[in-house]
């Protein structure tokens, strides 16, 4: 049930309490029921809007993937470091990975320069941070699972029988 | 061109045989060229998915032709197909078909329901059919020399066709009964008992039953029956199914016939001389969606039948009072209460709020009085379309 709520908000976060109600044929006061408590068990985090910021002239902004190779902690592991790195509000994302690296950043900044300052700056001097490899984002062609660029093209005859 | 000049001396009217002569076109023919040049359409008039085929059974087909696998197949459709729609069949309703005999891969269900009618009747024989029905039984009966009777089905009956009715209409001319359930345009679906009942009909005057099964995949809640799963009705019965709808392959058209070893024969005769063979990478398609499309055929179920849901309490609320389908992706509700035909409904529709939908005439006397509504479409352009025709159902209310 919540399963089902859950794939119509990440689909449409502007999907009303009301219409989520008709589509799985519950009442309001169920759905509103199930929704603040997957809000207060930090299933629902937030709801968001998928933007293209490329189309949005007066706000430039630059991306960086950023490979983090980090020394583990005795007792804490690679929970500490990523703690430390997370609390920056210009890292947007942090995962741990398996493979050559440990850490993997996605970093955002109106400038090269801005990016590339905070690596140097902040990230490399983090206790733990072994090395950085910093990746620049040329292009997004799919975000979300929505793709970026070029019109949606309607594909379908409007009327066939 | 040069068919005009060379029989310029001929009316056009002689040209054209006298059996197509006796078929009208599709109802709703000229709604497309009002469409065309509209901008700003909602449509609910199509009959088909609006998702994509899923990437996962496009990308062997891609591939299939980068690897050339570009010739033609055998007549009854690559083994392999076969085999797997065999499993299918057995996996969904225990129905033993042999992949060697008793399947032929069709150019959708539209050319099995064609081979079918030309495989089994003669001049004059009866064909019993629910009115109203997929626009297309009609003339495929009609094209094979056949002749067609109809079964009014109405709203208060769940637009389900009787055994009893289907009876009182039989004559020593009957060859077969045309049944598809889930239904194309009404969304009704038939339960267990009752197609029970047709069966035996079926099987005490020794009729052929062809069954267009194309939407069985798409159910809410209910189950669906195979018609040749029902006792000792698999020879007599001509099981045409497909892709189209279930797995979101439309434009591939594929799908497929089972019946008995005589039929499956008979049918493959006019396949081999007409169509040859499916075109290749759509069964390679198929075999994809066979094998791993399930998880993909459940996501849009699910979606489905939330958009069922809101566009059947949406009708409702705006006075167009609906049925509840349970099957297929068609709403079919009731424009009665605006005093206008279905026809009239649906065109000042388009004309005055930009909302596609078919007027149900097109589908048989039946229909009249009732739009088709196909909510195979997303839930924001449902609300829009909601909208729009709840201002239009105010203003046109007396």
């Amino acid at each position: 049930m919540l399963k089902e709520i859950l794939k119509i908000l990440e689909n449409d976060s502007r999907t009303t309490t009301r219409q989520i109600a008709t589509m799985t044929g519950r009442s309001e006061a169920e759905v509103t029921k199930l929704l603040s408590q997957a809000e207060q068990d930090r299933v629902i985090l937030k709801y968001k809007t998928v933007v293209n910021w490329d189309k949005v002239k007066e706000e430039r902004q630059v991306s960086a993937l950023i490979e983090v190779k980090v020394t583990p902690e005795p007792e804490a592991g690679f929970d500490s470091v990523a703690e430390r790195i997370y609390h920056f509000p210009q890292v947007r994302t942090v995962y741990l990975l398996s493979g050559t690296y440990d850490l993997l950043l996605l970093v955002v900044g109106k400038t090269e320069k801005e990016v590339a300052e905070f690596v140097s700056q902040k990230l490399a001097h983090i206790e733990g941070v072994q090395g950085t490899v910093t990746h620049f984002m040329l292009k997004r062609y799919k975000e979300d699972g929505e793709i970026l660029e070029g019109e949606e093209e309607v594909k379908r005859q409007p009327v066939i029988l | 061109m040069a068919v005009n000049t060379r029989l310029k001396h001929k009316k056009q009217t002689e040209i054209i045989s006298e059996r197509l002569k006796q078929i009208s076109p599709s109802g709703i023919r000229k709604f497309f060229d009002l469409l065309a040049s509209m901008e700003g359409i909602i449509s609910l008039g199509v009959g088909e998915p609006d998702y994509s085929t899923p990437w996962h059974i496009c990308e062997p087909a891609v591939q299939s032709l980068e690897k050339g696998y570009t010739m033609y197949t055998s007549n009854l459709g690559i083994p392999e197909l076969r085999q797997e729609l065999a499993r299918y069949l057995k996996d969904n309703y225990n129905l033993s078909y042999d992949p060697e005999s008793e399947l032929l891969i069709t150019v959708g269900v539209s050319e099995g329901m064609d081979l079918a009618m030309r495989a089994i009747l003669n001049p004059g024989d009866e064909v019993i059919m629910p009115d109203p029905c997929y626009v297309a039984y009609e003339p495929c009966a009609l094209l094979a020399g056949g002749t067609v009777i109809k079964v009014p089905t109405y709203q208060q009956n769940g637009f389900e066709i009787s055994a009893a009715e289907i009876e009182a209409r039989l004559t020593d001319r009957t060859k077969a009964i045309l049944v598809g359930y889930p239904a194309n345009p009404t969304g009704a679906v038939m339960p267990r008992d009752k197609l029970r009942a047709i069966a035996e009909l079926a099987r005490r005057h020794q009729l052929i039953v062809i069954s267009d099964e194309i939407y069985a995949r798409l159910i809410y809640g209910v189950e669906h029956t195979c018609f040749a799963s029902l006792p000792e009705m698999k020879e007599s019965t001509i099981l045409l199914g497909g892709f189209s709808k279930a797995y979101a392959m439309t434009g591939w058209r594929i799908g497929y016939a089972a019946s008995s070893q005589e039929l499956i024969a008979a049918m493959t005769k006019i396949h081999q001389y007409t169509m040859m063979c499916v075109p290749t990478m759509s069964q390679v398609a198929a075999i994809a969606a066979l094998k791993e499309g399930e998880s993909s055929v459940l996501e849009m179920v699910t979606e489905y039948d939330q958009r069922r849901k809101l566009i059947v309490k949406g009708l409702n609320e705006i006075g167009l009072p609906c049925f509840e389908p349970k099957g297929a992706f068609y709403a079919f509700p009731s424009i009665k209460s605006t005093g206008l035909s279905s026809e009239e409904f649906a065109e000042k529709l388009l004309l005055e709020e930009k909302v596609a939908a078919v007027p149900g005439s097109a589908f048989g006397q039946c229909g009249e009085g009732y739009i088709r509504c196909c909510y195979a479409t997303s839930p924001n352009e449902i609300k829009e379309a909601l909208t729009r025709m709840k201002r239009f159902v105010t203003k046109h209310t007396k």
